[in-house]
């Protein structure tokens, strides 16, 4: 299973270390509002990419009137270069569902979902199993750990393969039946989400690491990383070099030292964040892997001297051409002519004034476009064309 | 613990309104919040949308997906404004005003969007503008003209990459000019509930559908052109049969008579750019005559008619239910004058076309005596006749062609014209219908009554039926029952309406009845239980409950409009619409209505010389069953494959 090639590459994770239920244990001794006190103590932000503060998320959630919540576990990892979340699921799924567990006791939930990438249809067995023992060990059901009235189960419901359902309103609309396109926000799914009921989204990473931070405490976990990045971060190295898997590391390690644990030096440039991230050119490896810096989901993707920047971006557009939900103007017909542009760089073809109404296409596509996929999926390209500019610009004509 | 099952409906739960509610927290609520537009302040109800912040202080945002009838999209992004303090730019239409923010419309940053949101659009919109159905009423073209399109920055389809789709007889597609703004699709789902249309596929290979993509004539479209009425655009128009009429107004040998509908008469002016609910009426009989009919006839006779085969019909069913005690009696009995309705009926609750009036539309009861009647009484061969009629409707085009409707030997309707058609013939005939002196309808239909009139609003056919019953009834002018004989409880815009009308005192039978009941005893101090629903979202609510054996399955007789408003706010109605508009068509319609010295069918002298002359054996009589009488098609759901 390929699940576990990539699960013997890398170094050790702190997760393996995480006692099972002893986070819970501890959440069920604190009220509600100190869980989330706690969570926001912690500085947690979301691991799936985005960076909101999980505790800020939980506290507007709680403060919703009404008796119907739900907490969502978005397992849609689809960014392209991300595998992180694949190996949580696989080896520490108890600790994701018990991240759930504690986010349902803290915002009032009784039902939590891991909407689950149709890619991961061999994950649900297992998650189902694991699930089934939970209930078993009283850790999901009715009276959770004998404490009265806290009722709440987990269910596991699948994606049908669209990227965009990684967005949280775009999973919520899917889960409800319907095609899968990203809501108008406000109102923020803790307001108005699933079936109309506050309900929280959070990525894999972020409830497992929920369940790490009362295990062990939130001292321990703000002894790593940084100041405005707490903790510590899987990340998903692909590409030109030499051991690729998914490692763990604290916030703040410089692209630099990333490189040389992975056997990545030389590399030209870094995509990092997926394709809807940004490409660092090598003369910037010393910045930093943090919300402040060059903030992740965790996909890194290193591109060696051998690469052709023009491909590293066709590439990208191609997927967005491709994934689209084609819901808003800027996004659905913006993705296609930056493809189109790129092409026509290839050829030594681009007439410069359609290049220029590209780029400023680019930053509308950025500012108006509905969701975070439009917003992102220029990125790669604008910078490639920033930090790449003489490689891309003195290719002679295609004949 | 039990959790809901998701319900159906196509729009997000959380967005099937015009304004998104930012907060479940109801303090919030009617609080009121100022925001600052282009530094002039704006004070609002908490949770208004930018849009209309800017409107009440009279800064324009250009919009194309959003729609007043229509639930939120916020998908065009054509209506982004700057908000102070934010990063990304906002939809106005969606995005809600909970703070003292400040707004910016038309900053660097918002205009560029803006062009660049047209730029794209118009590098996929096949713009033919020149020989386009909607020259000069496009949302697309003002747009490119406001918001300062000088060039195709990103390309321009010069030729159409697919087919038309035509299979309809009302509704017609072009894909090549559709711009994905997907008012079509939360027309056909948010008002109507049919769902024909949907987005399939995704990028820019997100297309507008059928299910299948079949041919919108095989597929579940109930013809109501509701979504014509509402596409920005014209990659939704109405079947274009003015060539044809033309053709036979050329023809020495043809005799060309056009009956016309209440409600294009409320808004024909829009055409000519009158305000909206300017009655041109009498004007237009002008322009017809001299566009070269031969004769022009009121539908509101046939209106009439139907008031007299369809009341009949009722005072039947009750009869035989509750007197003779039938137990296969369908009620509550259902009008069936709009075709739209009937083909929602067929197909989605085949199993009430029982509760259908057997009477047929004014459009093709008049077309029936047309080429009988008439035909005979002028000696003309019915032949050489072409019967056109004026509606407000695109389905009007659909039933036309019902092959049922050839009761007078012929194809007994020729040509469904919508307002916006004849609006087109006029002005290329050079006829400004508003400067046109006036004339009247001309014999042997020529007198209408006001009932007649207020079939073009809704609840007009509950009213008009009502005002004749109860008069038929008790014997006692229906003024003295309600003042100005205005039966108020069955108006209004309410989507579905209830009412109960109690017959105080009956009368002996008047003469036209006294073949079908001996005496109305049976009827003394009963309640009618009446119901109105206009628009087939709210049809399918009464359906539903009727179905669960809910109030309205104890109604006596309902009343169905496929479109909002009722035929005034039909598809083949000038574009645009909105609540607003629709309003003042209906005022129109009142004021016509109030005009008229006769306002009871049974009074209409045409019609009672009609029955004398013609339907001899009076309302429900076997000539009339065969001219005036129909049957419907129980068509289902299923979509067999092609």
């Amino acid at each position: 299973m390929s699940a576990q090639t990539i699960d013997s590459q890398g170094n050790a994770l702190t997760y393996a270390t995480i006692e099972r239920d002893a986070g819970l244990r501890a959440a069920l001794d604190m009220t509600r509002p100190d869980i989330i006190d706690a969570v926001s103590q912690s500085g947690l932000k979301g691991r799936g990419g985005a960076g909101f503060p999980t505790g800020m998320k939980w506290n507007f959630c709680a403060a919703e009137k009404g008796d119907l919540k739900y907490i969502i576990c978005n397992a849609d990892e689809g960014e392209p270069g991300t595998f992180k979340d694949r190996v949580i699921l696989s080896r520490f799924a108890d600790l994701v569902l018990e991240g759930m567990t504690i986010g349902g006791r803290a915002i009032g939930a009784t039902l939590g979902i891991v909407y689950l990438r149709a890619e991961y249809t061999y994950l649900r067995p297992h998650l189902n199993e694991v699930i089934k023992e939970r209930r078993k060990r009283g850790v999901l059901g009715t009276s959770i750990m004998g404490v009265e009235g806290f009722d709440f189960d987990i269910i596991v419901a699948m994606g049908a393969g669209a990227y965009v359902c990684g967005e949280e309103t775009a999973l919520i609309e899917s889960l409800e039946g319907f095609r899968g396109e990203p809501r108008n926000r406000p109102p923020f799914p803790a307001v108005a989400g699933l079936l109309n009921n506050p309900t929280v989204v959070n990525n894999v990473e972020t409830l497992a690491s929920v369940a790490a931070i009362f295990a062990k405490g939130v001292d321990w976990f703000k002894a790593f990383g940084t100041d405005k990045s707490t903790g510590y971060k899987l990340f998903s190295v692909s590409g030109d070099c030499e051991k690729p898997g998914v490692y763990e590391f604290p916030w703040g390690i410089t692209v630099a030292a990333l490189l040389e644990e992975v056997g990545g030096e030389g590399a030209k440039a870094v995509q990092i964040g997926g394709a809807s991230g940004v490409c660092v050119p090598a003369r910037e490896f010393a910045r930093r892997l943090a919300f402040e810096d060059i903030p992740t989901g965790g996909s890194v993707m290193v591109i060696g001297p051998q690469r052709d920047m023009l491909d590293v971006a066709e590439n990208f557009l191609e997927f967005f051409v491709e994934e689209s939900c084609g819901q808003c103007t800027p996004c659905r017909l913006g993705n296609p002519q930056m493809l189109k542009a790129v092409k026509l760089l290839k050829e030594g073809a681009c007439p410069p004034k359609f290049l220029a109404d590209v780029k400023a296409l680019g930053q509308t596509m950025m500012v108006a476009s509905k969701c975070g996929l439009g917003q992102t999926s220029p990125s790669a390209f604008l910078s490639i064309l920033e930090h790449f500019g003489d490689e891309i610009h003195d290719r002679a004509p295609s004949a | 613990m039990s959790h809901p099952t998701t319900p159906i409906h196509r729009a997000p739960l959380s967005q099937q309104h015009r304004r998104v509610i930012p907060t479940t927290s109801p303090d919030a609520i009617g609080a009121q919040v100022t925001v600052t537009i282009n530094g002039v302040e704006a004070k609002v109800p908490f949770g208004a949308t930018i849009l209309e912040a800017a409107r009440s202080v009279g800064v324009q945002i250009p919009t194309l997906c959003d729609h007043p009838d229509l639930n939120v999209a916020g998908v065009c992004r054509m209506c982004v404004v700057e908000v102070e303090g934010q990063r990304l730019l906002q939809p106005a239409c969606t995005f809600p005003v909970v703070n003292q923010m400040k707004v910016n419309t038309h900053t660097r940053k918002v205009r560029q969007a803006r062009r660049h949101v047209l730029q794209l659009l118009l590098s996929e919109h096949f713009g033919e503008c020149t020989s386009c159905v909607r020259n000069g009423n496009c949302e697309l073209q003002s747009l490119a003209e406001e918001y300062g399109i000088n060039d195709f920055a990103f390309g321009h389809p010069e030729e159409p990459l697919v087919a038309e789709d035509h299979s309809s007889y009302s509704v017609m597609r072009d894909m090549n000019k559709c711009i994905r703004c997907r008012r079509c699709v939360r027309t056909c789902i948010d008002i109507q509930e049919v769902g024909v249309l949907e987005a399939i596929g995704r990028s820019d290979r997100v297309s507008i559908e059928t299910y299948e993509d079949r041919p919108l004539g095989s597929v579940v479209c109930i013809n109501c052109g509701q979504c014509v009425n509402r596409c920005p655009v014209g990659a939704l128009y109405a079947k274009d049969e003015t060539d044809a009429v033309w053709a036979a107004i050329d023809d020495p040998e043809k005799h060309v008579v056009i009956q016309t509908a209440p409600a294009p008469r409320s808004a024909m002016g829009e055409l000519f750019g009158l305000e909206p609910g300017t009655p041109v009426t009498f004007e237009m009989n002008t322009a017809l005559r001299r566009a070269g009919f031969d004769h022009v006839f009121d539908t509101n006779f046939s209106a009439d008619l139907t008031i007299m085969e369809e009341g009949t019909e009722l005072i039947l069913r009750l009869y035989k239910a509750l007197v003779l005690g039938h137990k296969d009696v369908a009620l509550p009995q259902f009008t069936s004058c709009s075709p739209g309705w009937v083909k929602f009926l067929e197909h989605f609750y085949p199993e009430y076309l029982p509760n259908a009036s057997s009477a047929k539309s004014p459009q093709q009861m008049f077309g029936a005596l047309i080429k009988t009647y008439y035909a005979e009484k002028l000696g003309l061969d019915p032949g050489n006749i072409v019967s056109v009629a004026l509606m407000p409707c695109s389905a009007k085009k659909f039933e036309c062609n019902r092959p049922e409707m050839h009761d007078s030997g012929y194809q007994d309707v020729d040509y469904g014209l919508t307002t916006r058609e004849l609006g087109k013939m006029f002005k290329e005939a050079g006829l400004h219908v508003p400067s046109l002196p006036k004339s009247d309808f001309d014999d042997p239909f020529g007198t209408a009554t006001g009932s007649g009139v207020i079939f073009g609003a809704t609840g007009g056919v509950m009213e008009s039926a009502l005002r004749t019953v109860i008069e038929l009834v008790t014997g006692e002018k229906v003024e003295s029952i309600y003042d100005h004989g205005d039966i108020v409880p069955v108006r209004g815009f309410d989507g579905v309406r209830y009412a109960e009308i109690t017959v105080p005192k009956v009368g002996p039978v008047p003469e036209i009845l006294a073949h079908l009941v001996p005496d109305w005893e049976w009827l003394n101090g009963a309640t009618l239980k009446v119901a109105v629903a206009h628009g087939t979202a709210n049809a399918k609510k009464v359906m539903d409950d009727i179905k669960a054996g809910g109030k309205f399955s104890e109604c006596h007789f309902i009343e169905f409009m496929a479109c909002p408003g009722g035929c005034l706010g039909g598809g083949g109605q000038p574009i645009p619409t909105n609540a607003a508009i629709r309003a003042a068509r209906a005022k129109a319609i009142y004021a016509e209505d109030h005009a008229y010295s006769v306002r009871k069918s049974y009074e209409n002298p045409a019609v009672a010389r009609t029955y004398a002359e013609f339907l001899t054996d009076g309302p429900g009589g076997h000539k009339a069953h065969k001219l005036l009488h129909t049957e419907y098609t129980a068509r289902g759901r299923h979509i067999p494959q092609e």
